[in-house]
Parts: structure tokens; C-alpha cells; sequence
């Protein structure tokens, strides 16, 4: 029977959450194409992680090696290549992390096989994969054919599935590893933690963001306004630390802090996914911004189509009049 | 040092009204502005800084129509010495693969200590080129880079990780790097550096200068074969607040009120 391989990824004694939403959709696509469901973790030291996995999954492939201890795409670029040569699986999926950007590209070319990267949905139509992703920063999705293969790779957009538990009880074999020598061309180092911000966002209960929108470092007090009149805390999307306007323990997003307060502001946001991830679970959002199919509308619970400078100071104006009426 | 840059001029979508072409395989492109892709401003301005500081020379290659040529200029005005365009009709279609494979033929024959390229593109957003043309070349690779140094034929560099952390890898030169946004400041580029720049010659090559074949390229030669483009369906949407500036205000404080947020 065909296989359904999907790579486990864990960092820092961790596996991480895409591996489970990746288990579930990889689970459904198995049962589609009477395949089962595979899970390969490569590591030192990860036998309770294989334990976790087989109750997600049909099987468990465990490559233990020294030389896997942190992930290098070389070395899991050598393991998995082995791997899909001698099983042929259906399907392989990794996260579109990143490691799995780091990995899935070369690993393709390696074994000449199609690849689709950032998918958000996958299906198989007779032996065809077909696949969803999304381009132009989130404005259109796209359906796409890949081209016609034994066996297809894919990368999956982070929280694209929601991750579902079925007590599988699947079995773990353990797979010797292919690597005989240390890789030369490539060598993990070490990790460079954050350092520790002066101000911790995730603690906050009102947050104001800023975005691309807010045009200028000059213009960021209007926010600031805002956010102190509110008692609360500035952040902000990526762009913005990218320019050097806020300090990066203020962003908000996969690269970024995740954050769930009470309330969360965001002007001049457009609301990629990457952003969206780090905030969607806030209570209450209000967003502004001018363009009017801004996906931040999708996930904002009060939207304002207008330039975030017109609508900005009167609102803290007002906030200012109501607690003003409250003393 | 030699370093390659690969380039990609690319529409500017973040503001724009998006609509999809009647083809349903793309979006209507008209009236769009044109720019050189986010992350491959930051990857220029970092060539031209490691140049800087140790010498050598910079060259940009694209793959696109003649009206690339802008994206082209621009990077001559910051401080390349090279530029080469990459042209064929039979292009159009090709994916993130087909387009490194076209990178890796031009490549291959100029010598080179460095490739940087964007981590992605704005439009497609594949996160796919870097690495596909360093694996085509035979040589090693790290996407994401936030951070460059180097020593002794080896590049020590930091890619982003998630949630704020970061992880050092040294990789062997020549390497391909695929450099995030936000890893410096690209200078500003006058209007008086881009007229400079139109005097510089940009050496243009087509399908048959770089050996390719028609059914390598374009749809034959891709993985993907784009179907179907759409506006994502909408799940949940913002009741949105309309009337002017001080209504939007007053109703937005009413709310916040209500919560019991102020």
C-alpha cells in the first residue's frame, strides 16, 4: 500500500503544532486514496516524540542520528531522499517553515520530483495532485495543477488544517541512518534567542498595531497616543520593524510575539497571514485601513475603510472625553 | 568577492484593487506599478554592502519582458556592475523551478564567490529560487538570512526562525543565500543615480543563448500549472463603520466603552 509521508518538526525539546495539522489532512488524504498515513521524525534522543506521533499516525519512520540533533537540510536533505527513494511514497508533506523552506526545494530537484510550496489545500484527482495556495500577499488563491508524478512534495502554510487527535496506535520502526560522515558544506551553530524586551506585549490587554500604513517613523506618536490613552502597548507588523521603526520584541506574527488581548487595534495593517496568526485570537479587533479588500477585514471584528490619520486622533480625542467624564 | 544577484520586477499589490484577467489564470495587470520585489531590494543592498567593504563586483540577472529593465536600473544605481536579462516569450507560465533552472544556465558560466537572492517573491510567493538554483548548481545553500559574515571561504550567517528566534549556520562558499526583509536599509536611489544608470549596458539573452529547449520552460517545464485564480472566499468579515472621521470615532469609543476597556 502507498504511503502518506509526513515530516514531524520539532525544535528545542518541541514538536510544533504544523506536524499535527499536517497529520490530520494527511490523515483525510489517506483515507481519499486508500493510503496510509506515515510520520517521519529524524532527531537524537526522540523516542517520545515517536510515542506521540503514533497516535496520529499509521506508522513512524525514527531516523535517530547524532548528526540530526538540529535540523540541517543537508543532512535531513541525504535522510529523506533515501527515505522517499525506498518507499515511494504518494505524497510527502513538510511544513512551509523555516525549515521546510530550507529543505523541501533542494530535496525536490534531488529526487526530480514536483513540488508545490505555501498549499493551504491538497487533493487528489485520479493520480493528479492538486493543489491550493495563495499569491499576490494573500489577495487571490489559486488552484493549480502539478505536473504528472510518481510521487509529489508539498509544503504546508502554518495553520492552514486545524489539528485533530484520533487515537491511532500506530507502529514505530526504527530506520537506520543513511548518513555516514558528518556534512561538511553546512553546520548548525547555535541558536540566538530574542533578547528580553523592555516591553512585553503578550502581556498586554489592549494592543494598538501599526503597519505599512502608518507611511513614517515620524508619524508613529499618533498611535502612541492612542495606545496610552487606552493603557495599553504598541506593536506592530513586520514591515515596520523591517524599516527600524520599532524595536522587533514589538511585532506581532509568525516571526513575532503571538498575542491574545482584550483588545487589538490595527491601522494600516493589511493583515497578511503571517501577521493574522499572531493576533487572531484577540478578543476584540477593530482594524483601519483604506483599502477596502484588506484581508484584515477577515479576520477584524469592527472595521473603518479610511486614512488611519483622519480617524486616529478624533478617536483618541473621544477616549479622552469619556474617561475625562469618568474621573 | 563576485556575487550574483538574482532579481525580480514585480507588481505592487499591497494597496491595489486586485482583480482577476479574464483568463482566470492570472490578475488584470494593467494600471498596476511595477518595482524591484521586496526582499530582492534588501538582497542588492547587501551585495553591494559586502562589495564595499571587500571588493569585488556585483551583477544582477532577471528573468522578464524589457520593461524589467527599470528593476535592472535601479539596482545598477545602487551600486552593481553588471546586469543581464533573461527573455523568451516561451517563458511565460513558468513556475519558481523553471525559472532557477533558466538562472542556473546564465550562472553557471560567471564566476562567482556568492548568489543572493530574495527569500520570495511579492507576486507568487514561492520561497522556491534560491534553493532550487543551488542544489541545480551543485553547491549549498541557507534561506532566510537575517545576518551575514565572513571567514575563511565559509559564510557564517543567521536565518530567521520562528517567533523571534534566530539559528547560525556556516555554509561553504560559493553558496546561495536567500536573504530576508528587514537584514539592512536599502539606500536610497536618486533619480540622478537611475539616469547614470541608463548608460550602462544591460545584456539581454534568450532561450536559445542559455541552451534551453521549449518544453524545459514555461507550463511544460514547471511543476505547477496554475488553473484556476480566485478571490479567497470570505469566512468571516468586519462589520465595517461607515460615516465620516468624528461618527466612525464616536461609534468605534462606544464600543471600546461598552467592553469596558476605558
Amino acid at each position: 500500500m502507498r504511503e502518506i509521508f509526513v515530516l514531524a518538526e520539532h525544535r528545542r525539546g518541541e514538536l510544533r503544532d504544523i506536524t499535527f495539522e499536517m497529520l490530520t489532512k494527511g490523515r483525510e488524504l489517506a483515507q481519499k486514496t486508500n493510503s496510509e498515513l506515515t510520520a517521519v521524525i529524524l532527531g537524537k534522543n526522540i523516542k517520545e516524540y515517536a510515542k506521540t506521533l503514533a497516535e496520529h499516525a499509521k506508522r513512524v519512520l525514527v531516523v535517530e542520528d547524532e548528526k540530526l540533533e538540529h535540523f540541517n537540510s543537508d543532512a535531513y536533505q541525504k535522510v529523506l531522499s533515501h527515505l522517499i527513494r525506498e518507499r515511494k511514497p504518494l505524497l510527502t508533506m513538510i511544513g512551509h517553515t523555516s525549515y521546510g523552506i530550507d529543505l523541501a526545494p533542494s530535496l525536490a530537484v534531488e529526487l526530480n520530483l514536483p513540488l508545490a510550496t505555501d498549499c493551504i489545500d491538497l487533493e487528489f484527482e485520479d493520480d493528479s495532485l492538486i493543489i491550493t495556495r495563495q499569491m499576490y500577499g494573500g489577495k487571490v488563491n489559486v488552484r493549480a495543477r502539478m505536473q504528472k508524478a510518481e510521487s509529489y512534495i508539498v509544503t504546508i502554510r502554518q495553520a492552514a488544517f486545524s489539528a485533530e487527535k484520533e487515537q491511532v496506535g500506530g507502529e514505530i520502526v526504527e530506520v537506520p541512518s543513511p548518513l555516514s560522515e558528518e556534512i561538511a558544506e553546512k553546520k548548525f551553530i547555535d541558536y540566538v534567542l530574542p533578547p528580553p524586551g523592555a516591553v512585553d506585549i503578550t502581556a498586554a490587554d489592549v494592543i494598538v498595531a501599526i503597519g505599512r500604513g502608518i507611511k513614517d517613523q515620524s508619524n508613529i506618536p499618533v498611535a502612541e497616543e492612542l495606545a496610552k490613552t487606552l493603557g495599553g502597548v504598541l506593536a506592530c507588523s513586520r514591515p515596520v520593524v523591517d524599516k527600524g521603526w520599532l524595536p522587533s520584541d514589538r511585532q506581532v506574527g509568525t516571526s513575532g510575539k503571538t498575542v491574545k488581548p482584550k483588545l487589538y487595534i490595527a491601522l494600516g495593517i493589511s493583515g497578511a497571514f503571517q501577521h493574522v496568526l499572531g493576533m487572531k485570537n484577540s478578543d476584540l479587533i477593530i482594524a483601519v485601513n483604506k483599502d477596502p479588500n484588506a484581508p484584515i477585514f477577515n479576520v477584524a471584528d469592527y472595521g473603518i475603510v479610511d486614512d488611519l490619520f483622519k480617524v486616529v486622533p478624533v478617536l483618541t480625542e473621544k477616549l479622552k472625553e469619556l474617561k475625562g467624564g469618568k474621573a | 568577492m563576485d556575487i550574483i544577484v538574482c532579481v525580480k520586477h514585480v507588481p505592487e499589490t499591497a494597496e491595489a484593487d486586485i482583480r482577476i484577467a479574464s483568463s482566470e489564470r492570472d490578475i488584470e495587470k494593467t494600471g498596476l506599478v511595477y518595482d524591484i520585489n521586496e526582499w530582492d531590494d534588501y538582497a542588492v543592498e547587501e551585495a553591494v554592502r559586502i562589495k564595499e567593504k571587500l571588493g569585488g563586483t556585483v551583477t544582477v540577472i532577471t528573468v522578464g519582458p524589457e520593461e524589467a529593465d527599470s528593476t535592472l536600473r535601479k539596482c545598477l544605481a545602487r551600486g552593481a556592475d553588471n546586469a543581464i536579462r533573461i527573455t523568451d516569450p516561451k517563458l511565460e507560465g513558468s513556475d519558481g523551478y523553471v525559472i532557477a533552472k533558466v538562472l542556473s544556465r546564465v550562472i553557471k558560466d560567471i564566476p562567482h564567490d556568492l548568489i543572493l537572492t530574495g527569500a520570495q517573491a511579492g507576486d507568487d510567493g514561492y520561497a522556491m529560487v534560491g534553493p532550487v538554483l543551488a542544489e541545480l548548481l551543485g553547491i549549498p545553500h541557507a534561506s532566510l538570512v537575517k545576518k551575514i559574515e565572513f571567514k575563511d571561504g565559509i559564510a557564517r550567517v543567521n536565518r530567521e526562525l520562528e517567533g523571534g528566534i534566530e539559528e547560525i549556520v556556516e555554509v561553504k562558499l560559493p553558496a546561495v543565500l536567500t536573504i530576508q526583509t528587514g537584514i539592512n536599509e536599502p539606500r536610497y536611489v536618486s533619480i540622478m543615480g537611475i539616469r547614470k544608470a541608463m548608460k550602462k549596458e544591460i545584456k539581454v539573452l534568450g532561450l536559445a543563448d542559455i541552451g534551453l529547449s521549449e518544453n524545459e520552460v514555461g507550463e511544460a517545464g514547471s511543476w505547477i500549472k496554475i488553473e484556476k485564480m480566485y478571490i479567497p472566499p470570505v469566512e468571516k468579515q468586519a462589520e465595517i463603520i461607515k460615516g465620516s472621521p468624528d461618527e466612525v470615532a464616536a461609534k468605534l469609543a462606544e464600543i471600546i466603552k461598552s467592553r469596558g476597556l476605558v
